[in-house]
């Protein structure tokens, strides 16, 4: 029918109906053919319809704070202060969404920032970063990533330890090496070029910001147009049924893990460019805000669907409140009992559509 | 038309009132209309057949019976009286009882918790635990299985078992109306005729049965009256059995005339070269033991026996999705690492496993994926997926097995059952396979489907492929099959060409050994 060219989203082929987000998958309807522009459109409804109750949400946030803090909120400047603290958090809960729609969870993603932050700004490291290229420090961050990912899948999918108490202990012993490493003491970035890089501006918008972009897009492309997601959604949603037609499902367990340990390198990069230190109490409580964004945008906690698009938006909603909540001087407890009242209402959505889901 | 006097004669009896009227019943989903003014009427001590091809709409009509849906129209008359059923509960009460297609037991619960799931005994709070246990074995026992222990977990069962035990969960309430949704599915000949002497009893004891299969002799030996279902129509009803012949059954239900028919062996099967699969001393304790298995390309091999038997586990264990204990399996002279899928898929091999629902589909994903999930290579260039490719090889499958409603997209979970299986099945004609073991790869399919699925299982055999076909349908692997391994509690017991077997042959060895 479509030609192999066309680039429908995943939500082109189970399009809002009248019902919208509540049932995203019941029609049938194509998108096909058309020229360019009407494809850009119909996708742009799709997209939009299936995550209306999300854009709904920021738009009523951003109505909020129009009125509540005016210029002071409404501003390219505060739109690019929400986009800067999105970023980070953005990019470990891209990977987030990943492994949850695989079938598990992270818990260690705050304490692998942690760790990859202060690993990659310890005096060693500095000291030949500034003999040679900055980007020696990006490898490090990298490299205590990948490992770290690497033990948490390689303890659930072969030691078999469930996803919960593997990223558990890890959360402990990341954050604890982290300390070790740098005697709890915050660490300056002195290497030249490290924070330009980062801080950067590109068509007035900061670089972290285009990288956060740049992974989410990346993110949409593999979890919606490549073997490896369509393998993650099969491994998440029936894992026996995955592993009878023969995927290795322990190995892509592993690289799950591994995913996330590279999105918490990048992310504890920009952290690190952003504050100019490395320090073990980076990414605190990261796990919490990333798991909440990606529940609130409608990726099933129990796996087997996960959508990037509702990431994105469940980001940029619980940035943009806290950018409200700090505007009008409203305590940080009351900003918390909010995001867990929208956890709340996020998590009885899904659990009708599940219900629903599984009725037949 | 039956009157005091002829209470005794089977052919009619039954009272002449009916107890269930269901009537105009019209349920629709989604851009389907499953039902479409569907009437039935059910008469206390009889057993209704519900006939249909695969989505013709009977396993919604039962569920609108039980109330897990609602209908759209029509109307429920229960002993003569205009009734609504809001909740599953309201269903119970009047004394509808119900199993479904698709087991719904908990698994992580005993026999006896699952028996009496949602109206547990206790008094003051405190379950009854001994109570339960001792009116499970009761019931069990009353079923023919007392075997079954009331507090084993369910997850440890066989399917066979768990059938028995939703069973006596639905005999646990007051039933006046018993409806079976294709129960003898998971059954092997022995254990439907064990079912049919428990229906007996019930309809002797004036409880009403609605029976739901695709497989005519046993609506012939247990029926009484017939209603044929058609695109979610009533096609015809209240047919006596014995007064209907079986290609009437077939045209009303399929509006055409077919024979159940199995190919014919092009008999060019090659046995002087080396087999493509060679099984040899494979083991797994406690379940199998000593099973040696030769396949050619072109051949298919008919593996045999009862529920239980073991022949789920041989080609599992083939497949490499459960680790032997002993012996060898090589494909192509190569042999194979044990309880190694990625090696057995690695070496060509594909397997269509038993429970398409727990070991065969992603029910949220759409059919085409479910499809290609096994080939998705072909449709990947550096790991990107040609999805418009993808589509139309899955389109060109699901029609080729008829798989109904049309259109790939929607979630395989929408699917009637026999459609879902055929899924299962089109995953792996399309995965291009060396060797292709199916494990009851005809379950739930309707009679017009199974013949095409025949013909396709033969045509790739004639392309080379080696082919082992697990079945309880002793009918269906005489007919399919080029040679036929009896397997017996975890051994094989005979193996000889399905030219030289009948029927009653291949029961005597299955049999052989069991007190009758
Ligand atoms: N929950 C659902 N959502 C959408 N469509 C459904 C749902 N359940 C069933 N259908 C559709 O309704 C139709 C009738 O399905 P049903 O399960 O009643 O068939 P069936 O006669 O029991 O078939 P089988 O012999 O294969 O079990 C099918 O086209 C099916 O796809
Ligand atoms: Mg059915």
């Amino acid at each position: 029918m479509s030609s192999p060219g066309v680039t429908e989203s995943q939500d082109a082929e189970q399009p809002a109906r009248a019902a919208g987000p509540e049932q995203p998958h019941e029609s049938t309807r194509r998108t096909g053919g058309g020229d360019l522009s009407t494809r850009a459109l119909s996708l742009l409804q799709t997209g939009v319809g299936r995550n209306a109750g999300l854009v709904v949400a920021l738009l009523l946030l951003c109505v909020v704070g129009a009125f509540t803090a005016g210029d002071r909120f409404a501003s390219t400047d505060n739109a690019l202060t929400i986009l800067r603290l999105a970023a980070t958090i953005g990019v470990v809960s891209i990977g987030m969404t990943f492994v949850i729609t695989g079938g598990g969870i992270d818990l260690s993603v705050g304490a692998i920032l942690a760790l990859s932050s202060v690993w990659c700004t310890t005096l060693a490291t500095q000291v030949i970063a500034e003999d040679t290229h900055w980007i020696v420090m990006a490898g490090v961050a990298l490299l205590v990533g990948i490992g770290c990912g690497l033990v948490n899948g390689v303890l659930i999918s072969y030691g078999r330890v469930v996803p919960f108490i593997a990223t558990l202990a890890m959360l402990a012993s990341a954050r604890g090496l982290a300390e070790i490493i740098s005697l709890r003491r915050t660490q300056i970035v002195t290497v030249p070029g490290f924070r330009d890089f980062f801080t950067a501006r590109l068509l007035g918008v900061e670089v972290q910001v285009w990288l956060f972009a740049l992974v989410a897009v990346i993110g949409w492309v593999v979890l919606n147009r490549t073997t490896f997601g369509r393998r993650t959604i099969a491994v998440g949603g029936n894992p026996e049924a995955a592993r009878l037609a023969g995927i290795n499902v322990r190995r892509h367990t592993v690289l799950l893990y591994v995913l996330v340990g590279v999105c918490c390198a990048i992310a504890a990069l920009m952290l690190v460019a952003r504050t100019t230190t490395g320090s073990s109490t980076h990414g605190t409580l990261y796990e919490l805000d990333a798991i909440a964004a990606v529940v609130i945008g409608g990726t099933l906690l129990s796996g087997g669907r996960g959508t990037i698009v509702g990431t994105v938006f469940g980001v940029l909603i619980f940035t943009t409140l806290t950018n409200v909540f700090t505007l009008n001087n409203r305590s940080i407890s009351e900003q918390s009992l909010l995001k867990g009242a929208i956890i709340v209402v996020a998590v009885l959505l899904q659990q009708r559509l599940a219900n629903r889901k599984s009725s037949e | 038309m039956s009157t005091a006097t002829d209470r005794d004669d089977t052919a009619t009896r039954g009272d002449s009132r009916p107890i269930l009227e269901m009537h105009g019943i019209v349920k629709e989903f989604p851009g389907v209309r499953a039902l479409d003014g569907v009437d039935l009427d059910v008469r206390p001590g009889e057993v209704h057949c519900l006939l249909g091809q695969n989505g013709a709409g009977k396993s919604t009509l039962i569920k609108v019976l039980s109330a897990s849906y609602q209908p759209d129209e029509g109307t429920i008359r229960w002993d003569g009286e205009e009734v609504s059923l809001p909740t599953p509960v309201s269903a119970m009460k009047l004394g509808i009882s119900t199993i479904y297609q698709e087991l719904d037991l908990v698994p992580g619960l005993t026999v006896a918790e699952n028996v009496f799931l949602g109206h547990e005994l206790s008094r003051g709070g405190i379950s009854q635990t001994a109570t339960a246990n001792s009116r499970t074995r009761a019931l069990l026992e009353r079923l023919g299985h007392p075997e079954i222990s009331a507090t084993r977990l369910v997850e440890t069962l066989s399917p066979a078992s768990q059938q028995i035990v939703s069973m006596a969960r639905a005999l646990s309430h007051e039933t006046k109306l018993l409806v079976l949704d294709e129960p003898s599915a998971v059954l092997d000949g022995e254990e439907v005729e064990n079912l049919f002497h428990v229906m007996e009893g019930l309809t002797a004891e004036g409880v009403a049965i609605v029976y739901i299969s695709h497989r005519l002799e046993e609506i012939r030996r247990i029926g009484d009256r017939i209603t044929v279902l058609k695109d979610g129509a009533t096609v015809a009803t209240g047919l006596p059995v014995s007064e209907t012949p079986t290609s009437e059954l077939i045209r009303l239900m399929t509006g055409r005339s077919i024979e159940y028919v199995f190919p014919d062996r092009t008999g060019r099967v090659d046995t002087s070269t080396d087999p493509v699969l060679k099984v040899e001393g494979l083991a797994l304790g406690g379940t199998f033991s000593g099973v040696d298995l030769e396949v050619h390309a072109g051949e298919i091999v008919g593996l045999a026996g009862l529920v239980g038997a073991g022949r789920s586990e041989i080609v599992e264990t083939v497949y490499g999705a459960r680790r032997a204990t002993a012996g060898t399996v090589t494909v192509d002279g190569k042999k194979l690492r044990r309880g190694s899928v990625s090696a057995a898929v690695a070496a060509g091999m594909g397997l269509c496993p038993e429970e398409r629902k727990s070991q065969g589909l992603l029910l949220g994903e759409p059919i085409s994926n479910n499809v290609t999930i096994s080939s998705m290579g072909r449709f990947a260039r550096w790991g990107f997926l040609r999805r418009g490719d993808e589509k139309s090889e899955a389109e060109r499958l699901t029609e080729q097995l008829d798989v109904r409603p049309r259109g790939v997209t929607r979630p395989v979970g929408k699917l009637s059952g026999g459609n879902q299986q055929k899924v299962v099945l089109a995953r792996w004609l399309l995965r291009g396979c060396r060797v292709l073991l199916l494990d009851e790869p005809t379950r739930g399919v309707d009679v017009g489907a199974r013949s095409e699925i025949y013909a396709l299982i033969r045509s790739l055999a004639d392309e080379g492929v080696a082919v082992v076909v697990v079945s309880s349908e002793v009918e269906e692997v005489l007919g399919l099959a080029d040679r036929v391994l009896v397997v017996r509690e975890g051994r094989v017991v005979h193996e000889s060409a399905a030219t030289e077997l009948d029927e009653s042959r291949v029961l005597d060895l299955v049999m052989e050994g069991k007190v009758a």
